[in-house]
C-alpha cells in the first residue's frame, strides 16, 4: 500500500484540501450542496498544521502497526489485511477516545457532532484521493511504498 | 483423564491479551497449531464496553471485540467453558478442571484479573456485582427494573463509570470512596474536584473518606450503613474498587510472581517458553523503568501481540507501555498518561507546569523530568490530538524549547522546531523539493 505524503515547501495553506475532504465524506459529494444544503455540515478528516509561513497537511498515516488499533476497546478500529487501510467501523466505536490519546500524529478527530471520531479513510469507494488530486500546488502526492 | 492434544501455541484467557497474541503470532506463522482455553462460555467481548451496553448505548450483539469467524480465520481451536487449574512446566502440559489436559509447545497466560472484594460480610448476596465480565452483565440487567437506590462501592474508573450508567436509568446513585477524592491513583486533585463537580451537578451522591460499615438484609442487600453512621437504602451494590491480578496458575508452576506475572520486554516469563500479559502481568514501565502492573486494554493487546510475535520466532520487545487512561464521566473528557504528580506525591525537584480556564472548564497538566522530557500529563475537556504528547513522552524528547505552546488547543506539529519536527515526520513529509 502507499501513503499520502506533504510537501510543506510549496503547501499555500489554502486549506482546500480540507474542503475537498469535507465534500468527498458529505452526502452529495458535490461541493456547493454539501456546504449549503445538507443537515449536517460535512467535516475534513485531515488537519492543516499552520504555523505561518509554515503550513502542510496531515492525515491518518495507516501505520503498519497502529497504535490506534491496540488501543480500541471495542473493535471499531481495525487494519485491513489487503489494503493495508485502518478502518474505522462507526457503528462499533463508542467514543472512549483512547485512539485520540493513542494516535502519534494527532490525526484522529473528535466528532464534533455526537460522540465518536472521525478519520482519513483514503477516500475509500471512491475514484480518488480528494485530498492529492484536489491540492492547486501539489503539495500532497500519493506514494506508493 | 485424557489428552486432547497437543498444540504448538496454547493461550490461557479470552480477551484483549488472547487477541493481540493471536494477531500478532497469525501475522508470522500462518501454520502452526494453535488453541485458547477460556472459563467462559461465549466468545471474546470487550469488558471495557460493559459500561456502554448497560447504559444503552449499543445493542446487545455490539459487546463483541471481533468478529464471530475471528478464531476460525485464525485457525485457533477455542476450548470455553474449562479451566486451566495446573501448568506442569517439566512437560508442558495445561491440565483443565475436568481432568482432561492439553500439551503446548509455547504458552501465554493472559488469565486477567479477578474484581477485588474488600472483606466486608454481605458482599456475597444475591444483588451485589462488579462491572466486569458478561456474567455480571446479565445480573445487572436483570436487578435493573426493580433498582431505586444503588450504590456503588468505590471511586475509580469503574466505580464512576458504573455511577453513570445508573444515574442515566433513572436511579438514585449513591458512590463510596475511601480516599479523600475520586480517581485519586489516576489523576490529580484538580482534576478529581472538576469530576465531583461534575457529578454532584447531575445529582449523583457523593461520600468520600467512607466505606460501607455494615450490610443489612437476608439473601439480598436492602440497605448499608456507613462507616460515619448514615444508612442508605440500596437494591444493587456495585463493587468497583480494583482488580487482582490472577496469578494462582503461575504461582503454583514455580514461574516469577510479584503481583503480576513478572515478564521481560519479550513478555516471557521466568519459565522460558512461558509468556504473559495483560491484567494477570507486570509489564515493563518505560517511564519507571520498572516492571509493573498496568491493567489497561492496550497495554493486554499490545502485550499480547508482542508475545504472539515472539512465541512465533520473530523477536520483538514492548517498552512503550506505561499508565494511560482516556476516559468520560457525564461528558467531561479526560486522558491521563504517565506519572500521576500529586500534591501528596510532589516534590521540590519535579519540574510541572498548569494551566487551568475556569470558563471554558478546560485544564492541562505537563510534569517534566530533569532532561526536559515529559514524564506525565492530563487534559481535561479539551484533548484533541492528544496522542502528540503521548509521542513526544514515549520518544523522550526535550519539549523545554516549545513547552508553553503545549497549552495551546491547536497544538500541533507546526509547533515544534524545524529540525525536530522533520525528524518525527521522516516518513510524513517530502522535504528538498523547492
Amino acid at each position: 500500500m502507499g501513503r499520502i505524503m506533504a510537501k510543506p515547501e510549496v503547501c499555500m495553506g489554502c486549506h482546500l484540501c480540507e474542503v475537498w475532504c469535507a465534500v468527498a465524506h458529505s452526502k452529495s459529494k458535490h461541493i456547493v450542496k454539501a456546504f449549503l444544503y445538507e443537515v449536517n455540515k460535512p467535516l475534513p478528516r485531515l488537519v492543516v498544521e499552520e504555523k505561518l509561513p509554515l503550513t502542510f497537511a496531515l492525515q491518518c498515516r495507516h501505520c503498519a502497526e497502529p497504535d490506534c488499533v491496540a488501543a480500541c476497546i471495542s473493535g471499531a478500529l481495525s487494519k485491513d489485511p489487503e489494503s493495508g487501510i485502518v478502518v474505522h467501523d462507526p457503528n462499533q466505536c463508542v467514543g472512549c477516545y483512547s485512539c485520540v490519546l493513542t494516535c502519534p500524529y494527532g490525526n484522529i478527530l473528535i466528532n464534533p457532532r455526537q460522540r465518536g471520531i472521525i478519520k482519513c479513510d483514503l477516500c475509500a469507494g471512491m475514484d480518488t484521493l480528494y485530498c492529492v488530486s484536489r491540492c492547486p500546488n501539489e503539495a500532497l502526492v500519493y506514494v506508493d511504498c | 483423564m485424557s489428552n486432547m492434544g497437543g498444540y504448538d501455541y496454547l493461550i490461557i484467557g479470552n480477551s484483549a491479551g488472547a487477541v493481540g497474541c493471536i494477531e500478532g503470532l497469525r501475522s508470522v506463522d500462518k501454520s502452526g497449531t494453535m488453541a485458547l482455553v477460556s472459563e467462559e462460555e461465549c466468545r471474546v467481548y470487550s469488558r471495557a464496553l460493559i459500561p456502554y451496553y448497560l447504559g444503552g448505548h449499543i445493542a446487545r450483539d455490539r459487546l463483541y471485540y471481533r468478529p464471530l469467524d475471528f478464531y476460525d480465520r485464525a485457525h485457533v481451536g477455542v476450548f470455553n467453558g474449562h479451566r486451566a487449574v495446573k501448568i506442569d512446566t517439566a512437560v508442558r502440559m495445561v491440565k483443565l478442571d475436568d481432568g482432561n489436559s492439553m500439551s503446548y509447545g509455547k504458552l501465554l497466560i493472559a488469565a486477567g484479573g479477578k474484581p477485588f472484594y474488600p472483606p466486608i460480610p454481605g458482599l456475597d448476596k444475591k444483588n451485589v456485582y462488579s462491572f466486569h465480565s458478561m456474567s455480571d452483565v446479565q445480573g445487572i440487567e436483570k436487578e435493573l427494573p426493580g433498582v431505586r437506590s444503588a450504590v456503588v462501592l468505590g471511586g475509580g474508573v469503574i466505580g464512576l463509570m458504573a455511577a453513570e450508567v445508573l444515574h442515566g436509568k433513572g436511579i438514585r446513585v449513591h458512590v463510596l470512596e475511601l480516599a479523600d477524592r475520586l480517581l485519586a491513583p489516576v489523576v490529580d486533585e484538580t482534576t478529581s474536584q472538576l469530576v465531583e463537580n461534575a457529578l454532584r451537578e447531575t445529582g449523583v451522591d457523593l461520600y468520600l473518606n467512607n466505606t460501607i460499615g455494615q450490610i443489612h438484609g437476608g439473601e439480598r442487600v436492602e440497605s448499608i450503613t456507613l462507616k460515619d453512621g448514615r444508612t442508605i437504602p440500596c437494591d444493587l451494590l456495585i463493587v468497583g474498587v480494583g482488580v487482582a491480578p490472577r496469578v494462582e496458575l503461575a504461582e503454583h508452576a514455580g514461574i516469577q510472581v510479584n503481583r503480576g506475572i513478572v515478564v521481560d520486554k519479550k513478555m516471557q516469563t521466568s519459565v522460558p517458553g512461558i509468556f504473559a500479559c495483560g491484567d494477570c502481568a507486570s509489564t515493563y514501565n518505560f517511564l519507571t523503568d520498572a516492571v509493573q502492573n498496568m491493567p489497561l486494554w492496550p497495554n493486554a493487546y499490545l502485550g499480547g501481540r508482542v508475545a504472539g510475535y515472539n512465541m512465533a520466532g520473530a523477536e520483538r520487545e514492548y517498552t512503550l507501555g506505561t499508565q494511560m487512561n482516556a476516559m468520560h464521566f457525564f461528558d467531561v473528557n479526560i486522558v491521563s498518561a504517565g506519572i500521576n504528580v500529586t500534591e501528596a506525591n510532589q516534590n521540590d525537584s519535579l519540574d510541572i507546569i498548569k494551566n487551568y480556564d475556569a470558563e471554558k472548564k478546560v485544564y492541562r497538566k505537563f510534569v517534566f523530568s530533569k532532561e526536559g522530557t515529559i514524564t506525565g500529563f492530563i487534559l481535561v475537556g479539551q484533548i484533541d490530538r492528544a496522542g502528540i504528547f503521548l509521542n513526544l513522552m514515549r520518544r523522550k524528547v526535550d519539549v523545554r524549547g516549545f513547552r508553553k505552546e503545549m497549552f495551546k488547543n491547536s497544538f500541533g506539529y507546526a509547533d515544534l522546531p524545524e529540525t525536530l519536527r522533520w525528524q518525527l515526520l521522516q516518513d510524513d513529509v517530502i522535504l528538498g523539493v523547492v
